[in-house]
């Protein structure tokens, strides 16, 4: 019989998904590892997990990793593919880990034009703590660190990141995908595969944030996360290219 | 190569680009930036890399990164920096990262003064991050040694692939002296060095699971990251202290002190023994491990007493001091603080009184 | 044997150079063990600049001496900052130009040497530290004076237009000093 289809050499072989029913991570990091692998670099690449459920990854993968302190990874990958070009690095953050204690390595890693990938993860909550406020968390939304949901009063509006770094000059490509159908997935795998095709034609800080669903810490099913994430999370962070040179 | 008259802070980049250091990432703060500066021309001639980073934080984050792929990494600042290092430098001692950083302290607590001090001992020599972690602390007292010790702390970094950290203070890092340089890597060593690390490296490996890089800063196993603190506990209970012991057989009365408080306090001791008045020292060489055998080496029976000196108040070596004492003297301290710079004749004022007891 | 110099002025008028030109001459030119420290601040600016040397035959033990065996003040500033650290039997180089007060000590030497002045008239205001070095060069001996200008001279290799203005400079600041202690 023909095989039509097979597991990426970017995961590990016997690996089962320990993710939450409903979460993306595990999409993603399928999507990953078959970039990686249609580029031909799993053998050179580096993954810097940030932390939080993106940690997580470091079970999966089947390739070289590493993690950073909370919010460092970008700051790391400037360490690791300053001193080795040749090395395929990426970095894969949450938004607490990315927009909030993070946000100045992202930032000034990005104003610096770092020729690194990075992977954003955006769920607009606290995954492995337990549902913390984000600063990407919607208004109105309920967070276990703001029981009646965020206020704009006291917790300000959401932070939009693809927006915010399409004000600096240096990135070269800035896009916002999601996981939430199939033709997003395919959509989401084609922005992966530039931003890494980018990181090998030397241009660049790539950026690719996926908008994705937290069932768990949302307090919603698979499949009402879904519905959450059209009607709202999409409304607050719209998909599209913002920066492409 | 003869001798050539340096600031601390260049001689210290000078011997660490010497040493095979292709890597630095650092954030301005007085008085140490003559190192990133220096570097920032100097690295680039070697093939190296030299970034500013946007903070401290980002910085040793940065020599986490790079010391990752195996390349010798340093960074540098100066005690109000060197707080925001703690989670960075935490995490290469738990990856085992090899790195290399320098402490210039000035006057604290927090922003303290930008003028010298030593009060950073403690955090030095016991924790520099959580986790309980040690590190081999070497304390520069000229700037000969300054260059000396950070060229060596690359070769012990990489030995026991755990940080390494001078612990040096304003007035070594900007007092210009004559100094001996090491001699320069080859290209061909520095290469050699790295490749020897390509094994556990993070810079990309054949797909095979089992021989990957994983760098892990941590695990979610309580068993497993104990037995890693075990390995590692071994690992500093291996290391031997280094001390200069000074004219102790007889000694009346014995100073202690490291780095810039050590050679004033040498200084005196010699004064001292000009007038055949009968002074010794104790020179912590690695505050980390502290050598508290040298304390046995005291003549007890003549001993009339110690003096601890150091730019710090309240004294902060001395706790190490009295556990190498063990009561068989009374210590007394002789202190200055917040950029304050130890003289002479105080010193030996403190030491002329201890000895008419 | 030790010597030691305390050095303060103006930011801007050399004050650090002249101290870093003479711990590199001893450095270059001699088996001496020498430190320059210089002291900071915060300013980048202006403000008073300082900086001590230390010249010895044993390893220098304190880079900051608890008295100074030679002073050169180069402001009036410093002059009453640092005229109590001088040893008694010490020698104060004062900036006569604009150095107005005359110290209220009998115990120690005094030489004065208008070197602000002497700069102008040479055409180049920002000699007045190498006039100074001359000065103390001729008048103490601590480090043969041909030493001291070939560090001069090497340090301004670079900047051959301005070598002739400086060896003119020491060479004035030399005949002072020797003057000085010849009296």
């Amino acid at each position: 019989m023909e095989k039509v289809y097979e597991r990426t050499k970017g995961i590990q072989e016997d690996k089962v998904s320990g993710f939450c029913p409903g979460c993306m991570h595990s999409t993603i990091a399928k999507l990953i590892g078959e970039v990686l692998e249609e580029l031909d670099v799993l053998d050179r690449t580096v993954l810097v997990e940030g932390v939080g459920c993106c940690g997580l990854l470091m079970d999966y993968v089947s390739y070289d990793n590493t993690c950073a302190p909370h919010g460092r990874a970008c700051a790391v990958a400037t360490g690791i593919k300053r001193t080795n070009p040749d090395t395929i690095c990426y970095t894969y953050q949450g938004d607490g880990d990315l927009a909030a204690i993070g946000l100045g390595e992202t930032m000034s890693a990005a104003n610096r034009g770092e020729n690194f990938t990075v992977i954003f993860v955006n769920n607009g909550i606290y995954g492995m703590t337990g549902g913390q406020l984000a600063p990407t968390t919607l208004v109105g939304m309920k967070a276990t660190t703001a029981v009646n949901g965020r206020d704009p009063k006291e917790h300000g509006y959401p932070m939009h990141m693809c927006e915010i770094l399409n004000q600096l000059e240096a990135p070269a490509y800035l896009e916002r995908c999601s996981c939430n159908t199939p033709k997003n997935v395919r959509a989401t795998k084609r922005a992966i595969k530039k931003a890494f095709q980018n990181q090998i034609d030397g241009k660049g800080f790539s950026l690719v944030e996926i908008v994705t669903s937290c069932p768990t810490n949302w307090g919603m099913d698979a499949l009402k996360s879904l519905d959450f994430l059209e009607e709202k999370m999409f409304k607050e962070f719209p998909l599209g290219v913002f920066r492409d040179r | 190569m003869g001798r050539v008259l340096m600031k601390g802070c260049e001689a210290i980049a000078e011997a660490a680009v010497r040493a095979g250091c292709r890597f630095y990432a650092g954030y301005p703060i007085t008085p140490q930036n003559e190192i990133p500066e220096y570097l920032s021309r100097r690295l680039p001639e070697v093939g190296g890399v030299f970034v500013q980073g946007e903070s401290e934080i980002a910085s040793v984050n940065m020599v986490y990164g790079a010391g990752q792929t195996g390349t010798r990494s340093m960074t540098t600042s100066s005690s109000t920096g060197v707080s925001l290092y703690s989670e960075g430098i935490a995490f290469c001692a738990s990856a085992r990262i090899p790195i290399v950083y320098v402490n210039v302290a000035r006057g604290g607590p927090g922003i303290g003064s930008i003028q010298p001090s030593q009060q950073d001992y403690l955090q030095a020599t016991k924790a520099s991050g959580n986790g309980g972690f040690q590190m081999i602390v070497l304390a520069p007292s000229t700037v000969q040694e300054a260059a000396d010790m950070t060229y060596r702390a690359f070769d012990l970094a990489d030995r026991d692939r755990n940080p390494v950290l001078i612990l040096s203070d304003g007035v070594i890092g900007t007092i210009m002296e004559p100094v001996e340089l090491p001699p320069a890597k080859t290209e061909e060593e520095v290469k050699a060095n790295k490749e020897s690390k390509r094994s556990w490296a993070c810079v990309g490996h054949k797909l095979d699971v089992a021989h990957r890089s994983w760098i892990q800063p941590g695990t979610f196993l309580p068993a497993r990251l104990e037995e890693r603190n075990k390995a590692a506990a071994e690992m500093y209970a291996s290391w031997e202290p280094e001390a200069e012991e000074y004219l102790l057989e007889d000694a009346e009365i014995v100073i202690t002190a490291y780095g810039i408080s050590a050679r004033i306090a040498k200084s005196v001791v010699d004064d001292m023994r000009r007038e055949g008045k009968k002074a010794g020292l104790i020179r912590p060489i690695t505050v980390n491990p502290f050598p508290y055998a040298s304390y046995e080496k005291i003549n007890y029976g003549v001993c009339k007493g110690i003096l601890d000196v150091e730019m710090a108040i309240p004294a902060l070596m001395v706790q190490d001091v009295k556990m190498g004492v063990k009561g068989r003297a009374p210590i007394e301290t002789c202190l200055c603080s917040g950029g304050n710079i130890m003289r002479k004749g105080t010193v030996r004022k403190a030491a002329e009184e201890l000895l008419l007891r | 044997m030790e010597t030691n110099l305390l050095v303060g002025g103006f930011g801007g008028q050399g004050v650090m150079t002249l101290g870093k030109f003479l711990a590199s001459a001893t450095c270059d030119s001699t088996e001496k063990n020498v430190t320059f420290f210089p002291s900071y601040g915060a300013e980048q600016r202006g403000g008073t600049a300082n900086c001590y040397v230390v010249i010895s035959d044993h390893p220098v033990g304190a880079p900051i001496p608890d008295e100074a065996d030679d002073l050169i003040v180069m402001n009036e500033a410093s002059l009453h900052r640092f005229i109590d650290m001088l040893k008694p039997g010490g020698t104060l180089f004062v900036n006569s130009s604009i150095v107005e007060s005359e110290p209220d000590r009998m115990d120690i030497h005094i030489v004065k040497a208008p070197v602000t002045d002497l700069a102008l008239k040479m055409g180049n205001p920002r000699v007045l530290n190498i006039i100074m070095l001359g000065v103390y060069a001729g008048y103490t001996g601590v480090i043969p004076e041909e030493v001291v200008w070939e560090t001069i001279a090497r340090k301004f290799a670079k900047k051959p237009g301005v070598l002739a203005v400086n060896k003119e400079a020491f060479e004035k600041g030399l005949a002072i000093g020797r003057k000085a202690a010849e009296e």
